[in-house]
């Protein structure tokens, strides 16, 4: 037989492409949850009046730029009638290729704005609009070294939920040593190997002990809490002069570019942690797709018999790959300590790493899209706190709720393949 | 040269009293084995004879308790995957090691990166995948993800896996089990080329066809020991004896067909989803008339498992009418289904055909045990329970210690025997039966197909989905050929594999009738009983 038939199978047009149910319910849910957001903001209309004005620099700037002024009612009714065009767009099925994201975005964005406006609209003061990008960034970065510590281990199968119990082990003995040695350097040195030393249990009892590793981490992260809390009571607490004042962080303004107006003080005037996990994204992105060790992260995550049958040693990888995610751990978790106070309280880092691992998932075990929903928690917090100090008239908890909508919005507009590494969670067993 | 002679020292694969136990199962029982290059050298062995153990056991992945290996006259103790790799082994499993999500690139160069840098060079490991291909003709798209390509093209990226690294010696695993008789083909000439390259084939299989076809050596395999070797010229029924240890009819008796006037099962217009979302099932019509076995043939993947839960009401159809007898399936619990008439064997028998930490009594009574006479109020009539699997083991000729040992306890064809004996118990209206042999040695094949036949000739409408074309062509009495999610064409039994083959890759029954000559099995059967005398006679 003359005719490759593979080949001819494989070229043929497929059938023609349908909507299935899953892709199907997912269009419906986002249209639903924007329309609903929508029709949320047109309600608020009754109470928006007078205008919304965002200040772009504060008193301290060189250079000062305007404060920009809204009609308040006009924008959140644009906002609104924009997020139930995009709702309308998702429930009738009318949105192909790139449009659907676009209107998710476009959708998430006006969410923002809208209630932004809305509740500037007609105060005192107006919104500090540098200040809540700034501060996105400095509640971001410890996000951001543990969303990376999380992608690194899930990529090559190990589910980490301690990274919470590395945040808190590392800041802890940053707070230690910084204040024992003064030194900055060194209290980075002993959180990355307080990190590395979490990682390290983690390592041991999840790929050569095949322990469950949702319920080990859990369990290390009650350990990360017991013996922190018992060493500051019983070591730290009577003598904090000596054991709780580490130095801190000053921030790094970054010569000329920090100079630049609203952009200068956002971006190029943080500490050098925060730098530093701006740069780590980058590195963990070059790993995990440039270099060899990165394939074979990914190869132990998706298919470790695949691996193991080329030669490559399945719990070597493994092991490797949670050491690389502890030294981000440790880095995390000493930015609490350095780049605040410089002291330690007991459970300290409440939730934060919780949060990394929700921006792991949501991110889709990418370390670039987890690093932007880091920054979205980071906004999302910055806002709550931001608008409380301008005591709007809703309750600050419902503030807190909405932006992580826009969050949910925006994620679940990017549709796409959405699945954990194949092998994630599931020991390996020779 | 005779079969059985070694290579000569220095050459080729020498293994010496291999033994593998598992717990009390001694999978290798001390097998002497000489591979040499230049030759393809089948293992030929029912499922569980221990032929996979042992190539992993040569490949590296198990360890054996006993025994050496001996690779071109260097002994290797204790080997590695990476050894056997270095020493020119390649090894494509039957369950491929590629990484879904990768491309073909990727998983050609995985655990061989050019490693100076630590960096990918991904341009040169495209380059690497073309040459490979041209040089083997091989046809492969490098940037293509493998969870895109057809099972046929990603058992070619297997196979070019193992030839980049040079392997001299190379294990295929059961690698026609996913194919299209087109694709074996095809197989079969690459192999045949590699082989003339000087290359050493193992060939593992259970298929006699096949055997004969290519081998130049055959080793038979069973119970974990050699029991000796063949000649591809032997008959077929010789080598069937020899791996079954016992003579074997392998034509299944049966009677003609007598059909009911109407259409016991109706399919209209059927679209099923799989649970991953994916349209499964596309606008499906099939009548099925009692009295008769319509099989459902095709590549694994293609919707037919999907269809056949969606008959049991396991999974929901999203359009479309499923009639049994003019009342409607659609919308009914599996419990609702089975009540209807419904006798049901799943592909994974240990998974979801019984639950194997139950005892044999129990399991023969999970889809009736809240029914008369089992269930009095909401207790269990166990003495009811204990005369119905008496009878049962008895009928169905169960072989376990008692009714009371676990399931878990019997072999696969024994526990095969339970879930027939629960499912064919009762009146039927519809037998939807799934891979109904998978895994079973050929003396519970032939019992499985004689219950089957027998169920038909009650005139119980039975489906029967199965991958393996030997049995649907001994099977059915229609066979309805499924290609993503839709039948492509229902024919008779007697359709020449060709024709079946180019059907389960999609081609249209008429095109396909046209394009395949037109010889009937039989005729294909006599061309190659005779072309094969002829090699004896030269020889």
């Amino acid at each position: 037989m003359s005719i490759d038939t593979v080949d001819r199978t494989a070229s043929r047009p497929e059938a023609a492409p349908l909507e299935t149910p899953g892709r199907r319910r997912q269009r419906i849910s986002t249209g639903i949850l924007i329309a609903g957001v929508g029709v949320l903001l047109l309600v608020g209309l009754a109470s928006t009046d007078g205008s919304a004005r965002f200040a772009l620099s504060d008193a301290f700037d060189e250079v000062q730029l305007p404060t920009v002024t809204v009609p308040g009612f006009t924008t959140v009714l644009v906002c609104g009638l924009l997020c139930l065009a995009a709702a309308v767009g998702y429930l009738s099925g009318s949105l192909r290729g790139r449009w659907p994201v676009l209107a998710g975005a476009v959708a998430g964005l006006a969410v923002v704005m809208g209630f932004l406006t809305w509740a500037a609209s007609g105060r005192e003061l107006p919104f500090p609009v540098s200040n809540q990008f700034a501060g996105t960034l400095s509640l971001a970065t410890p996000l951001v070294f543990g969303a990376l510590c999380g992608v690194l281990c899930e990529r090559s199968g190990i589910v980490n939920v301690s990274i919470e119990g590395q945040f808190l082990s590392a800041a802890f003995a940053a707070a230690i040593v910084g204040s024992l040695t003064s030194s900055v350097p060194a209290a980075l040195i002993a959180a990355v190997l307080a990190g590395l030393v979490m990682a390290a249990l983690l390592a041991v009892f999840s790929i050569n002990y095949l322990v469950n590793q949702v319920v080990l981490g859990v369990v290390l992260n009650l350990l990360a809490v017991g013996v922190t809390g018992f060493l500051f009571d019983q070591l730290v607490e009577p003598a904090s002069l000596k054991y709780n004042s580490a130095p801190v962080l000053e921030p790094l303004p970054i010569p000329g570019l920090a100079s630049i107006p609203f952009f200068g003080r956002v971006l190029f005037e943080q500490n050098i942690l925060a730098y530093l996990a701006a740069i780590s994204v980058f590195v963990v992105w070059l790993v995990l797709y440039r270099t060899t060790w990165g394939l074979r992260i990914r190869a132990v995550g998706e298919h470790p018999e695949a691996a193991d049958t080329v030669g490559i040693s399945v719990r070597g990888i493994r092991w490797s790959a949670v050491l690389a995610g502890g030294v981000f751990g440790g880095l995390g978790g000493s930015f609490f300590t350095l780049a605040s106070t410089g002291s330690f309280t007991k459970e300290f880092t409440v939730g934060n790493g919780f949060i990394a691992l929700a921006a792991v998932i949501m991110g889709r075990w990418h370390p670039v899209l987890a690093s932007i929903m880091c920054l979205f928690f980071g906004f999302v917090t910055q806002m709550a706190s931001q608008l409380q100090t301008l005591s709007t008239p809703m309750p600050s908890q419902f503030l807190l709720i909405l932006p992580y909508v826009a969050t949910i919005i925006a994620v679940a507009g990017l549709v796409g393949r959405v699945r954990p590494p194949a092998a994630d969670g599931i020991p390996y067993e020779k | 040269m005779t079969p059985s002679s070694p290579p000569a020292v220095g050459t080729g694969l020498r293994l010496r009293g291999i033994t593998k136990r598992f717990g009390d199962l001694v999978a290798n029982d001390s097998i002497d084995l000489d591979i040499t290059p230049g030759e393809i050298h089948c293992l030929l062995g029912e499922n569980g004879a221990g032929k996979t153990t042992l190539m992993n056991v040569l490949y590296g992945l198990l360890q054996p308790d006993d025994g050496t290996i001996s690779i071109e006259g260097v002994d290797h103790a204790h080997e590695t995957p990476k050894e056997a790799i270095a020493a020119g082994i390649g090894m494509v499993h039957q369950h491929f090691m590629l990484v879904d999500v990768f491309t073909v690139a990727e998983n050609l160069i995985l655990g061989r990166e050019d490693g100076t840098t630590g960096l990918l060079n991904m341009a040169q490991a495209r380059r690497h995948v073309r040459a490979l291909s041209e040089r083997y003709g091989l046809n492969v798209d490098p940037d293509a993800v493998i969870e895109d390509l057809p099972v046929g093209v990603q058992q070619r990226v297997e196979i070019l896996k193992a030839l980049a690294n040079d392997a001299k010696y190379l294990i295929l695993d059961e690698p026609t089990a996913v194919l299209t008789p087109q694709e074996t083909d095809q197989l079969m000439s690459v192999m045949r080329s590699l082989r003339d390259e000087g290359k050493a084939i193992v060939f593992i299989t259970h298929k006699l066809r096949e055997v004969r076809e290519i081998a130049d050596k055959i080793t038979v395999i069973r119970h974990g020991k050699v029991v000796g070797t063949a000649k591809p010229t032997d008959p077929e029924a010789d080598l069937a004896e020899l791996m079954v240890g016992r003579a074997v009819t392998l034509v299944v008796d049966k009677k003609l067909a007598s059909p009911s006037p109407e259409p016991r099962l109706a399919l209209k217009g059927v679209w099923v989803a799989s649970p991953n979302g994916t349209l499964a099932v596309q606008d499906l019509d099939l009548d099925v008339f009692g009295g008769e076995i319509v099989c459902i043939a095709g590549v694994q993947g293609n919707g037919q498992t999907e269809l056949a839960e969606a008959l049991l009401g396991l999974i929901r159809v999203l359009k479309g009418s499923i009639q049994l007898d003019g009342r409607p399936l659609t919308g009914l619990t599996p419990s609702e289904t089975i009540d209807a008439g419904l006798g049901f064997v799943p592909e994974d028998r240990k998974q979801h055909g019984c639950v194997g930490t139950f005892t044999v009594a129990e399991n023969l009574i999970l889809n009736h045990y809240d029914e008369h006479p089992y269930a009095r109020g909401i207790a269990l009539d166990l003495s009811k329970v204990r005369q119905n699997a008496a009878h049962r083991v008895d009928e169905f000729d169960i072989r376990t210690q008692s009714i009371e040992s676990t399931v878990s306890s019997l072999s696969g064809g024994n526990q095969q025997k339970v879930v027939l004996a629960r499912e064919l118990s009762r009146t039927l209206a519809l037998l939807v039966a799934c891979q109904p042999t998978r895994g079973l040695d050929v003396g519970a094949v032939e019992f499985v197909h004689k219950r089957l036949i027998e169920e038909r000739d009650r005139g119980t409408a039975v489906v029967i989905v199965s991958t393996e074309l030997d049995e649907v062509v001994a099977l059915a009495d229609r066979i309805a050929v499924m290609y993503r999610g839709r039948v492509v064409g229902i024919v008779p039994p007697d359709t020449s594999r060709e024709v079946l083959g180019l059907m389960m890759a999609g081609v249209p029954t008429e095109e396909a009738l046209a394009s395949a000559s037109s010889t009937t099995l039989a005729e294909e059967d006599a061309a190659l009983e005779a072309s094969l005398e002829e090699m004896h006679h030269e020889s």
